[in-house]
């Protein structure tokens, strides 16, 4: 469905060179859900947005249902965007405030051509697939909670019927409680609808439970990748090992035998990269030629990728 | 002790019934709520009101043409047949300051809507493209706000002569400029929201982002420039008026009307005091209605 081949995209500010996203490939295949986790400030957010054409992307290729889309204009995106959609971070901004939800919903049908006549059956159709009120189609974003809100953001997504969705972060500006009710929602939809999802996200719990593979992103690089289960039972890395480490167990005898593994230092700034391997700086057993080798992904078996050689 | 059988779920029909939907509010009629609060700023909103009506039907009601003139009453104090008095010709000044109020407020209202469709696509399209293009339409715009209006009536006036028509043209040429400034930084701060993102995303071209989804998130900071520009455009009116460049006789503005009473200003204020009057009540309304509307459409403004 979706093929990136050594992606990079760099932003030029006053105080150099962002890599941001720095020779990433992935593949997602159809009816998949590919987890990207990494900290913030990793670039997972904008290797979604440079694959939907967002950014221009520097270097690389992105191959889309079998298209290359890496370079051509807005205009030939056109019919992509209707198969490839987004659903964003923060339900409060990415609504516009003076679209009633029913505008909202059927703007994608409008710019897509879809007939007129059908509008008004399929906003009240997504709306109840995405469990709202269709009396609710003439209210207005402010008049909704953040999890209404952001099943408004669904429905727009799914309203061009699209093939896959980049879904940025979509749970995390959302309370705990409604966390569970949305990822459970997108899990649904995916199965009636065939959906494909690049699932980003920084929380590897929720990650854990939707996602087919997960990959784990490194400022700006991918450092592992493995069928989700793998990953969570047979950590190779040592950045994801101790990832894992600090997700929090819900069962305080557990939490109390397990150890976490804390990282040295901040995450260290987008335009001096280290040198060699990029974690090198905060490797709780880097060694001393981590600062001269950079480490590409290796085969370790059981469809499972890891950037380090030392494991 | 309670029953169980007390806590059983609602019936399909119950739950349906209980839902309660309060009526939709709109971002409008939210700012409509909260202008209604604002005494000074209904105050406003009625002066205007009463002079607009003023300005329509007192011309039509009066028994007096604005410019019919009788001696017998030259220079007849305020009374119960000449309302506001009369002038040196013994024209009526109830009706010569309604008639005034005809072509200042149109004179504000005109210069005020050329300047929100210019200044609105102006500003939109320059803030929204950005970069170079953005860079020459804006010193345009520098250009066309460094020129003092003066200048611009008294060069029409070579060309299509005094009158109502060059204040027209020359309010047209320099208004829209303040509301393309705010327009323009409007949409750029607008065009870097989640929501206009979302559109791209969404495949919107950029002229459905820009009227769709950015014009209309910036039209309360338009409103408010409006309504502070209609004051705006009437005293300029009135000035040049005063000073000559405007309408000729018979014709009367609110500042043809005062620049006629100044010279006899000692002995028959009331000539003076009433177009005077009119300008200074209904710059004040516009103002009052301004501040209203500014605080309303952005409560976060206030304190």
């Amino acid at each position: 469905m979706l093929k990136v081949e050594e992606l990079t995209k760099h932003f030029h500010t006053s105080s150099g060179t962002v890599h941001s996203v720095d020779g990433i490939s992935l593949t997602v295949s159809k009816g998949e859900t590919l987890g990207l986790v990494g900290e913030s400030g990793c670039g997972k957010t904008t290797t979604g947005r440079t694959i939907i054409r967002l950014y221009e992307p520097d270097s690389g290729h992105i191959i889309f249902g079998g298209h290359d889309i890496t370079h051509i204009t807005q205009r030939e995106m056109l019919p992509f965007r209707k198969r490839l959609q987004m659903i964003f971070q923060d339900p409060y901004a990415s609504l516009n405030p003076r679209m009633t939800a029913g505008d909202i919903i059927r703007e994608p049908m409008t710019i897509h051509r879809i007939p007129k006549d059908e509008h008004s059956d399929r906003v009240n159709h997504l709306l109840k697939l995405v469990g709202l009120n269709t009396e609710q189609a003439g209210r207005y974003p402010h008049e909704f909670s953040g999890g209404q809100r952001q099943r408004i953001g669904i429905a727009r997504a799914l309203a061009a019927e699209p093939e896959m969705i980049i879904c940025d972060e979509p749970i995390s500006a959302l309370d705990v409680s409604i966390q569970a009710q949305i990822v459970n929602m997108l899990e649904d939809l995916q199965k009636s609808l065939g959906l494909t999802y690049l699932f980003i996200a920084h929380d590897l719990s929720m990650v854990r439970h939707i996602s087919t593979r997960v990959a784990v992103m490194y400022l700006g690089s991918i450092v592992e990748t493995a069928p989700s289960d793998e990953l969570y039972t047979n950590p190779l890395h040592p950045y994801t090992v101790s990832l894992l480490s600090s997700v929090p167990i819900p069962d305080p005898e557990k939490s109390s035998q397990r150890k976490i593994i804390p990282l040295k230092g901040e995450i260290p700034s987008a335009i001096n990269q280290p040198s060699g391997c990029k974690f090198h700086t905060r490797c709780p057993n880097a060694k001393p030629e981590c600062e001269s080798l950079a480490p590409v992904l290796q085969d370790k078996g059981n469809n499972h990728f890891c950037a380090c050689p030392f494991v | 002790m309670y029953d169980a059988e007390e806590f059983m779920p609602l019936s399909a029909e119950e739950k349906a019934g209980a839902e309660t939907l309060r009526p939709s509010r709109t971002y409008w009629s939210d700012a409509w709520l909260r202008l209604k609060e604002d005494k000074l700023a209904v105050l406003g909103l009625c002066v205007i009101a009463v002079v607009i009506l003023y300005a329509v039907f007192a011309p039509m009601l009066s028994r007096y043409a604005y410019d019919e003139m009788d001696f017998n009453f030259s220079n007849e104090p305020p009374g119960l047949v000449h309302w506001f008095g009369c002038d040196m010709f013994g024209r009526d000044l109830f009706v010569r300051v309604a008639y005034g109020a005809r072509i200042s407020l149109s004179v504000g209202f005109l210069a005020s809507f050329i300047s929100l469709f210019i200044g609105v696509i102006y500003g939109g399209i320059s803030g929204y493209r950005g970069g170079k293009i953005d860079d020459v339409m804006m010193r345009v715009v520098d250009v066309i706000y460094s020129v003092p209006a003066m200048i611009y009536v008294i060069l029409l006036m070579v060309v299509v002569g005094p009158g109502l028509k060059s204040i027209f043209i020359t309010l047209g040429i320099s208004y829209w400029a303040p509301m393309a400034r705010m327009v323009r930084a409007e949409v750029m701060r607008l065009k870097n929201e989640e929501f206009v993102t979302a559109a791209r995303v969404t495949g919107a071209s950029s002229s459905r982002i820009l009227f769709r989804h950015i014009i209309p998130n910036a039209m309360g900071a338009v409103l408010v420039t409006l309504t502070f520009s209609v004051p705006g455009a009437i005293f300029t009116e009135a000035f040049l008026s005063f000073v000559g460049l405007g309408v000729s006789a018979p014709m009367a503005s609110w500042g043809v009307l005062s620049s006629d009473a100044v010279p006899a200003m000692a002995i028959y204020p009331w000539q003076l005091f009433f177009p005077a009057g009119a300008i200074s009540i209904t710059i004040l309304a516009f103002n009052f209605l301004g501040d209203g509307l500014r605080d309303a459409l952005d409560p976060k403004l206030r304190r």
